[in-house]
């Protein structure tokens, strides 16, 4: 009886409701991260690619402003030298003020001071990328989100922006139409995005410092792993001290449960 | 409890002071000589668990409101100053909003075993419905901290949530209105629900203080449903409850440092780290894990009122479970067919938490339609049918015999 019920139970809720799913944008490719799993961290050279593309490309629009200069040179972090952390932050111009005139003006920025707002536009405000690495995704779905929990698979996020920023074609394919001033990629929900084609990740327009070869996926990785770290910077301390704490946990359990027994030897309890 | 020693203070200070307050007496009498059932499986050690997570909570939530600016222009940066500035920040509100998920998750199984093992009937009634009314206090203060943090998700939750009570006729509108504090969701609102999210679990831990009054007079129940009735079916608190609860704790702490450390944001809607806005409508506004079943219940029906009545009454219902449930056995153990619709109920609350995270359309309505049905038939037809026609196990003559003669006791859990 009972396995008829469970059958037909099965049956309802998992079979019924995917008859009618509609068709929509493939799932993002699963990239390698250094970050991923317990004993994750980050790469810094890749941090600093990915900054570098940031800079170059993404900065043009899109804010980074939860995000300090000091940031940059904190534990964990791009690797960068208190030295170098002044000299980026010196080739930025941070308003400021108002000074004694009551006027306010521009400086170069110091350590201290916040990534300065992006330019704004009359069509609305790109996102702010600080936490977008977090604040983006796909769906998983029954039974791969399971599966998740174990795995610790959680770099959807970074998964679907590499996948959106190589995902641009310059012609819809066959029955998709776009509106005009959206633009089609294939991985965005819906299809139509207000961002344009990031032109300098197609065309090998940021240098790489470190030598290593350029390409569109190689940007969308660096500059995802970057903005994981924007929106993670702690990460690196997170997992470190999680594993100190698994490890604590696991053997203390080891030794509750052989106390446990010893202090119950005495009693005969159901087996 | 007759028969167990008393406290005996022995120190000259305990001495004074077990004359004036007799703090020591209530502690030996209620954590150390307290009889508990020989026979508790560790389905029982979560009830601790529970006090322990609300413990965290309440700590970790004092920190992380010394840090928090309950204002709709700064909530969102506040909580991302508490993970980025603020020395182990991020250890905080990931302790915070996972141990959310950590105490309902342990509520639910404290719950689902106090189904099974008919924990709540005669003379259990009371600590039942104050359990049930925990329930509701959690559900209402976890929904108000995940405002907080003035995400898209929160906002449109607080919207939404709200918005239920306009179905009330007549008065309505008047009430989401007096809710808001203004015409929309927005400063006051927030304001009063950090100002609530920090009082409820005050008054969640006054509750749990009757609950567990309520507990040491009727003392628990245990897996053969019968009471204890000599002191070998029973054992003393201290050493042996305390140290089964805690090893346990300790592994059910392992899964949730499983969450903070690696998973922080599993649990949680990418949404919220959207800053919350008035204009724009996520594409699927979807409630945290622990409320998606009642959530399903809610948007099966397809009058608003009555949704609202569905949900309500699905908690509700819980209040009325010592008295639906006509058995006068109370463990499944001894009931072959409640423990086949004891599971079955299990999957369908499990199946009603898939739905509630679907769409609401195309053929998960049918399903959540069907098990939002079956849920109310649980209670209301098969709970109260099963005790006048099940023909249950014979039970054992004591918890000792039960346990000395296996092969009369009950399969096991």
């Amino acid at each position: 009886m009972l396995h008829k019920i469970l059958a037909a139970f099965l049956a309802l809720t998992l079979l019924g409701p995917a008859a009618g799913l509609a068709a929509d944008a493939p799932p993002p490719p699963r990239q390698k991260w250094s970050f991923w799993g317990p004993f994750g961290v980050y790469d810094q050279a890749q941090l600093q690619r990915g900054f570098k593309v940031y800079r170059e490309v993404c900065a043009t629009c899109h804010s980074l402003s939860l995000v300090s200069f000091r940031n940059l040179g904190e534990p964990g972090a791009l690797g960068y030298t208190e030295a170098q952390v002044r000299q980026i932050a010196s080739e930025y111009q941070i308003k400021d003020g108002p000074n004694e005139q009551g006027e306010m003006f521009e400086r170069p920025g110091r350590p201290a001071d916040r990534f300065p707002p992006a330019p704004r536009f009359p069509t609305g405000t790109p996102p702010d990328l600080s936490v977008i690495a977090k604040a983006r995704t796909y769906e998983r779905g029954f039974p791969w989100f399971v599966f998740d929990a174990i795995t610790q698979y959680q770099e959807q996020g970074v998964d679907y922006m590499v996948a959106y920023l190589t995902g641009f074609e310059d012609k819809p394919p066959q029955g998709v139409t776009i509106a005009q001033g959206l633009y089609y990629n294939k991985y965005f929900p819906g299809f139509a995005t207000s961002m344009p084609k990031p032109m300098q990740l197609y065309t090998n327009a940021v240098t790489y410092d470190d030598g290593t070869p350029t390409s569109p996926e190689q940007y969308a990785r660096d500059v995802a792993a970057f903005l994981m770290w924007a929106a993670e910077p702690h990460l690196v301390a997170r997992k470190r001290i999680g594993l100190q704490v698994m490890v604590f946990l696991i053997v203390f359990a080891g030794l509750l449960y052989f106390t446990k027994k010893r202090v119950w030897s005495n009693v005969k309890v159901p087996a | 409890m007759s028969g167990q020693p008393t406290y005996q203070p022995k120190s000259a200070i305990m001495k004074w002071i077990e004359r004036r307050l007799p703090i020591g007496g209530l502690i030996y009498s209620s954590f150390i000589v307290y009889p508990t059932p020989r026979n508790l499986n560790y389905w029982w050690t979560f009830g601790g668990i529970l006090a322990f997570v609300l413990m965290v909570q309440i700590v970790t939530g004092i920190v992380l409101a010394m840090h928090y600016t309950p204002h709709v222009d700064y909530a969102f940066n506040s909580v991302e100053h508490i993970m980025r500035n603020v020395n182990y920040g991020w250890l905080l509100r990931y302790v915070h909003a996972n141990g959310a998920s950590m105490f309902f998750l342990a509520a639910y199984i404290h719950m689902f075993r106090g189904m099974y093992y008919g924990s709540y009937k005669e003379p259990r009634e009371l600590l039942w419905i104050l359990g049930v009314i925990l329930l509701l206090l959690m559900i209402v203060t976890g929904f108000m901290g995940y405002v907080l943090p003035w995400g898209q998700m929160s906002f449109w939750a607080a919207t939404v949530i709200t918005n239920l009570f306009s179905a009330i006729p007549g008065v309505g509108e008047a009430i989401v209105t007096w809710l808001w504090g203004g015409y929309a969701v927005g400063n006051p609102t927030l304001n009063r629900f950090y100002a609530l999210h920090y009082l409820l679990p005050f008054v969640i831990a006054g509750v749990v203080g009757l609950h567990i009054w309520a507990l040491h007079v009727v003392g628990q129940n245990n897996p053969t449903g019968i009471e204890p009735k000599s002191e070998q079916d029973t054992v003393a608190f201290t050493p042996y409850a305390t140290i089964k609860d805690l090893f346990l704790m300790i592994v059910f702490c392992i899964v949730f440092a499983w969450f903070v450390f690696y998973m922080p944001n599993y649990l949680g809607h990418p949404d919220n780290y959207i800053p919350a806005n008035p204009a724009v409508t996520p594409p699927h506004i979807v409630p945290e894990w622990y409320y998606l079943p009642f959530y399903a219940i809610l948007r099966a029906i397809p009058d608003k009122l009555l949704g609202v009545v569905a949900l309500v009454a699905s908690i509700g219902i819980l209040a009325f479970l010592p008295w639906l449930d006509t058995s006068r056995v109370r463990s499944a153990n001894y009931r072959p067919l409640y423990r086949q619709f004891f599971w079955i109920f299990v999957l369908v609350c499990i199946g009603l938490g898939w739905l509630g995270a679907k769409p609401a359309e195309g053929g998960y309505v049918i399903a959540a339609r069907i098990l939002t049905a079956y849920y109310f038939i649980h209670f209301l037809v098969i709970l109260p049918l099963l005790g006048m026609f099940e023909k249950t196990k014979p039970l054992p003559n004591s918890i000792s015999e039960s346990i000395l003669t296996p092969a009369r006791a009950g399969t096991a859990s």
